[in-house]
């Protein structure tokens, strides 16, 4: 039942992400998400030492590092809020629910091979991955775009979590180190973007074209 | 025998406690202001001084603005006649549908409310009367979706056989589609009776008003029947909330319905914290607010459907 | 020996950081790199073992796809001690806009170009899929530097794109891993570690339709690397702003990774039974790739993006011929081997046209033969060798699978493929011919040609050249062997 109320969590993060504009809340909706999901591996498997080490250091990544880091980021930039996405705020909602079933659509058409701790963990994830794609796409500020690629970590991370149990945690690492990196790497980006042309609108970053 | 005596008690208690909730939100945010607050039966006082006024017609109103408060009264006593308290406690007339029947109760009361407002032919009722309906417009779906789901769920659709199906075992299984429900409920019951931070009850401004505009012309004892009903209205909604939450059923009658009213009262209090906290939000922002209800009842449906 | 050949350039990347003398870090550079080509060619001798319990293992896909990368890096470096030199002295105005602007430290640029090798040779010998991923990730986060070393506002564009969509492609491809373990997962209790050879040894007993979903998310998830459009939107930019013997670097020996990564997954959805199922859809993305880079090629203005979409097609031909199956195979990984050498030297001289000529619009370069005649010679060579010309090495693997296609009665697919190639070459031959020809009225910043900035391009195209005529019987059974794996012959 736990796993089930993190799921749901997942989903609800999901949807608010989609809906706000505010930046700040987007990093600490964000957060919560990956804390919730450092979380995951010690209720669906048992709470053995590496596991927990396993679970503090993600929560500590996702939960404290990132979220200061964008921050910082946003102070610097001075950038509050999102005004004009491709996709409005209002339809970005309600395509949360849309691909929400989509996304059980999908994972009905995939039968696992083995049974997975919760029926809901497959398709909320194929539904957290589509959200941070969307927000890749439909979002025009660079540091908005860096949270989509959060978020679609987030969904690999809780499918990850489904198979587990069949390989060992040399993938879990793998994605968070990912994460980090990539994270990091873009953080950085970010920072060299808004001082070479003083916005991070990357709408406006268009001087390369054919 | 005791079946009726429940079926009749739960209108009974609505008719009498309902204008105790006004009370309590306002006292509620009295206090969170460091006011002392009006006296928690401050609205009984209004009811009796205005049902004891005459009444103020205007020239441009006819029979329909003198007609529309007891209509929306009306039917207001009609939703109280189908919506059972928490626990599932069969109410006074429940069958096959009546959810349905109910939400078009509301409708018809809402219907009335803006006609009448219309019919006074000022131009303040007119645009309180586009907002209300506007918004209305987007907050009947969530509604419905949400009890969908729940009558997914419970497969029943009457009131009385989705709040008695809310059982403990229920909960375990069907947990996100609940909360999920209640969540779409409470931004309903916040914008259906006219709440922050949909709308502000105490405001007489041109630019924020939506409900109390529609009823600036209405005096005396019309003005007592729309107070009344809004009181009633709340209580409404709020069963409706507790009745999909709550999973006291299987409870004896002595102990279930008084639980049921004091958790109506703790959702009066919730909507008072609610008022204190949040700030009224800007009309355009409104209809997010909404469509986010609304995506959270088709969440609550997609997962009662999974099951 | 495999330690070696990762450790070195590891180890020479770290130390290049901390080295402050640029001739000695140079220097560094240049004898990593030749280290680097030692061992390879040596690695066609003996077989080495394979380290760290089979995870890194020199297989025969390894060996042709390293053994390319090696040379390419060696010639590289030759070009980038002149190049580096040249950058310290000169005046940094970018002549687009006129503006100043800065480099980024030499040292950064060496640390990362060495790193680069590391995980390229990791990459490409790794027998895990799990580690094949994450250092694919690790070349995408140390290019991104590499793009970014003219400090401008263009180039940076250039990299966040480089960054964001190569960073989605690569989760994707995380997301490919996974299914790719669900597959793996066993009936009964113990699942098939993700290792390439058990994988391949029991395909059977993989499951079917998450194999399919893997390999669609491993296509598009590498592809994206890759080129293969619609992927390859960060291509044309990365290619076009970064310095020439970054772009060649990636052309030649990055977007191979990316391939050795699909090639891989391909491997797997083969012995588990999808074998058409996989042979469709890579012949499905090589004629697409072909077709974007046939539009977006005519009327290019500039010459470095007319590369870059030379590239992308390139990239559509071999996935084209993998998935052709048959003699189409060899031909396939021929034409790796033919395209990287003729792209790098293409990619160098156009640095050095950028450098004397100072504009990246192909139409105000003219006179090549006349002005700068090395260059112009070793350009048009490549030019007529990078869209098929015989008796260059493009050519014969360009035919070898088109015969393929033919013999195998798919006259449409090789009907598409044959006047997509026409296309392409009209396109480019309109373009680049022309810069060699003509006489120039552009005041130039000529100076003598350095021996460092031509040498290179020279010997690869002089290697294609042999390569197109005559092909050493060892590479030959190589070739075959790695056809045979894939599924041809």
């Amino acid at each position: 039942m736990w796993t089930d109320i993190v799921m749901v969590l997942l989903i609800l993060t999901n949807m608010v992400v989609l809906g706000t504009s505010r930046l700040r809340a987007c990093i600490r909706i964000v957060a919560t998400q990956g804390v919730a999901l450092g979380v995951l591996p010690l209720l669906i498997h048992s709470i053995e030492t590496h596991i927990l080490i396993f679970s503090i250091i993600s929560i500590i990544l996702k939960g404290v590092v990132f979220p200061y880091m964008l921050l910082r980021t946003l102070r610097q930039l001075n950038v509050w809020r999102e005004d004009d996405p491709y996709v409005g705020y209002g339809m970005s909602l309600l395509a949360g629910p849309i691909t929400l079933a989509f996304s059980y659509w999908v994972s009905t058409r995939l039968p696992m091979p083995f049974s997975i701790h919760s029926p809901m963990l497959i398709p909320v994830a194929f539904f957290t991955l589509i959200v941070g794609l969307f927000l890749i796409v439909s979002r025009k500020k660079a540091l908005t775009q860096v949270l989509g690629y959060l978020v679609l970590e987030n969904g690999i991370y809780a499918f990850g979590m489904a198979i587990a149990n069949q390989q060992p945690m040399l993938i879990e690492l793998g994605t968070l180190l990912d994460v980090f990196v990539g994270v990091f790497v873009m953080g950085i980006a970010i920072f060299h973007i808004s001082r070479q042309f003083d916005h991070i609108d990357t709408d406006q970053l268009s001087a390369l074209r054919d | 025998m005791t079946e009726l005596i429940l079926k009749v008690i739960q209108p009974l208690a609505a008719l009498l406690l309902a204008p105790m909730l006004l009370g309590i939100i306002n006292r509620v945010k009295a206090k969170f202001a460091g006011r002392k607050g009006q006296p928690i039966l401050q609205t009984y006082y209004d009811l009796w001084r205005l049902f004891h006024k005459g009444a103020v017609y205007s020239n441009t109103t006819s029979w329909i603005f003198r007609v529309a408060p007891i209509i929306c009264f009306a039917a207001i006593i009609l939703t109280l006649m189908i919506v059972p308290l928490a626990g599932g406690n069969r109410s006074v007339f429940s069958f096959s549908g009546d959810l349905i029947l109910a939400a078009y109760f509301l409708g018809l009361m809402r219907f009335f409310i803006v006609i009448g407002a219309l019919d006074t032919g000022s131009s303040f009722e007119g645009m309180g009367s586009s907002r209300e309906v506007h918004f209305s417009a987007l907050a009947e779906p969530a509604l419905f979706i949400a009890l969908a789901a729940m009558a997914r769920q419970t497969s029943s659709i009457s009131f009385s056989g989705i709040f008695s199906a809310v059982t403990p075992h229920m909960w375990a299984g069907g947990c996100a589609t609940i909360l999920l429900a209640s969540a779409a409920m409470i931004i309903v019951l916040v914008t259906e009776n006219a709440r922050i931070p949909v709308d502000d009850p105490n405001t007489h401004l041109e630019l924020t008003m939506i409900h109390e505009v529609m009823v600036l012309d209405n005096s005396g004892p019309d003005f007592g029947f729309i107070l009344y009903g809004a009181a009633i209205k709340l209580w409404i909604f709020a069963s409706i909330l507790t009745g999909i939450l709550l999973p006291i059923n299987g409870l004896p009658f002595i102990i279930s319905i008084p639980l049921s009213i004091i958790s109506i009262f703790i959702v009066s209090i919730i909507v008072g914290v609610i008022e204190s906290s949040i700030a009224r939000l800007r009309l355009i922002s409104v209809p997010n607010l909404l469509l986010t209800a609304i995506s959270l009842a088709i969440l609550s449906l997609v997962f009662a459907l999974r099951s | 020996m495999i330690w070696a050949l990762i450790l070195i350039p590891f180890s020479a990347s770290l130390l290049s950081l901390l080295i402050r003398d640029d001739k000695l870090r140079r220097g560094l550079l240049v004898g990593s790199a030749i280290c680097h080509s030692i061992i390879m060619a040596l690695s066609w001798a003996q077989t080495f073992i394979p380290i760290l319990g089979g995870f890194f293992a020199v297989d025969l896909i390894a060996q042709l796809f390293l053994s390319i990368a090696s040379i390419l890096f060696l010639m590289t470096s030759f070009y980038a001690v002149g190049y580096l030199k040249t950058e310290k002295h000169e005046n940094k105005k970018d002549f687009l806009e006129n503006r100043l602007f800065n480099n980024a430290p030499e040292a950064v640029f060496t640390a990362c170009l060495l790193m680069f090798l590391a995980m390229m040779t990791m990459v490409v010998t790794s027998q895990h899929f799990g580690i094949l991923w994450v250092t694919m990730e690790a070349t995408t986060l140390v290019t991104a530097p590499l793009i970014y070393f003219h400090r401008h506002h263009r180039s940076l564009e250039a990299t966040w794109k480089y960054l964001l969509i190569c960073s989605v492609g690569i989760a994707v491809s995380l997301l490919g891993n996974f299914f790719l373990a669900i597959a793996a997962s066993s009936h009964n209790g113990v699942s098939i570690p993700l290792m390439r050879g058990e994988l391949i040894a029991r395909g059977s007993e993989l499951w079917t339709p998450w194999v399919k979903v893997a390999f669609i998310f491993f296509l598009v998830g590498y592809g994206t690397k890759m080129g293969l459009a619609p992927l390859h939107t960060w291509l044309p930019d990365a290619h076009s702003e970064a310095p020439s013997l970054v772009s060649a670097l990636l052309s030649g020996a990055l977007l191979n990774c990316a391939f050795v990564g699909i090639l891989r997954a391909f491997e797997v959805t083969a012995a588990a039974g999808q074998l058409v199922f996989a042979q469709d859809l890579l012949v499905l993305f090589g004629l697409v790739s072909m077709l974007f880079a046939a539009v977006f090629i005519i009327g290019q203005a500039e010459y470095k993006r007319m590369l870059a979409y030379s590239s992308v097609e390139h990239m559509g031909i071999l996935a084209l011929g993998v998935g052709l199956g048959g003699s189409a195979v060899y031909g396939s990984m021929f034409h790796a081997i033919n395209h990287s050498l003729t792209k790098t030297a293409l990619f160098l001289i156009a640095g050095n046209i950028l450098a004397i000529y100072k504009t990246k619009i192909a139409a105000d370069v003219r006179g090549m033969l006349s002005s700068i005649p090395a260059s112009g010679i070793f350009w048009m060579a490549g030019i007529l060798a990078i869209t098929g010309f015989p008796p260059f090495g493009i050519f014969l693997s360009e035919f070898m699978i088109l015969r393929a296609g033919i013999q195998q009665g798919r006259y449409f697919i090789a009907a598409v493929y044959l006047i997509l190639l026409a296309i392409i070459f009209i396109g480019i031959s309109a373009i680049a011919l022309r810069m060699a020809q003509g006489r120039n009225t552009r005041p130039l910043d000529v100076k003598v040609e350095r021996r460092s900035s031509i040498m290179p391009s020279a010997i690869l195209i002089f290697t294609t050249l042999v390569l197109g005529i005559y092909i050493p019987p060892h590479l030959n059974n190589a070739l075959h062997v790695i056809a045979n794996l894939l599924g041809g012959n």
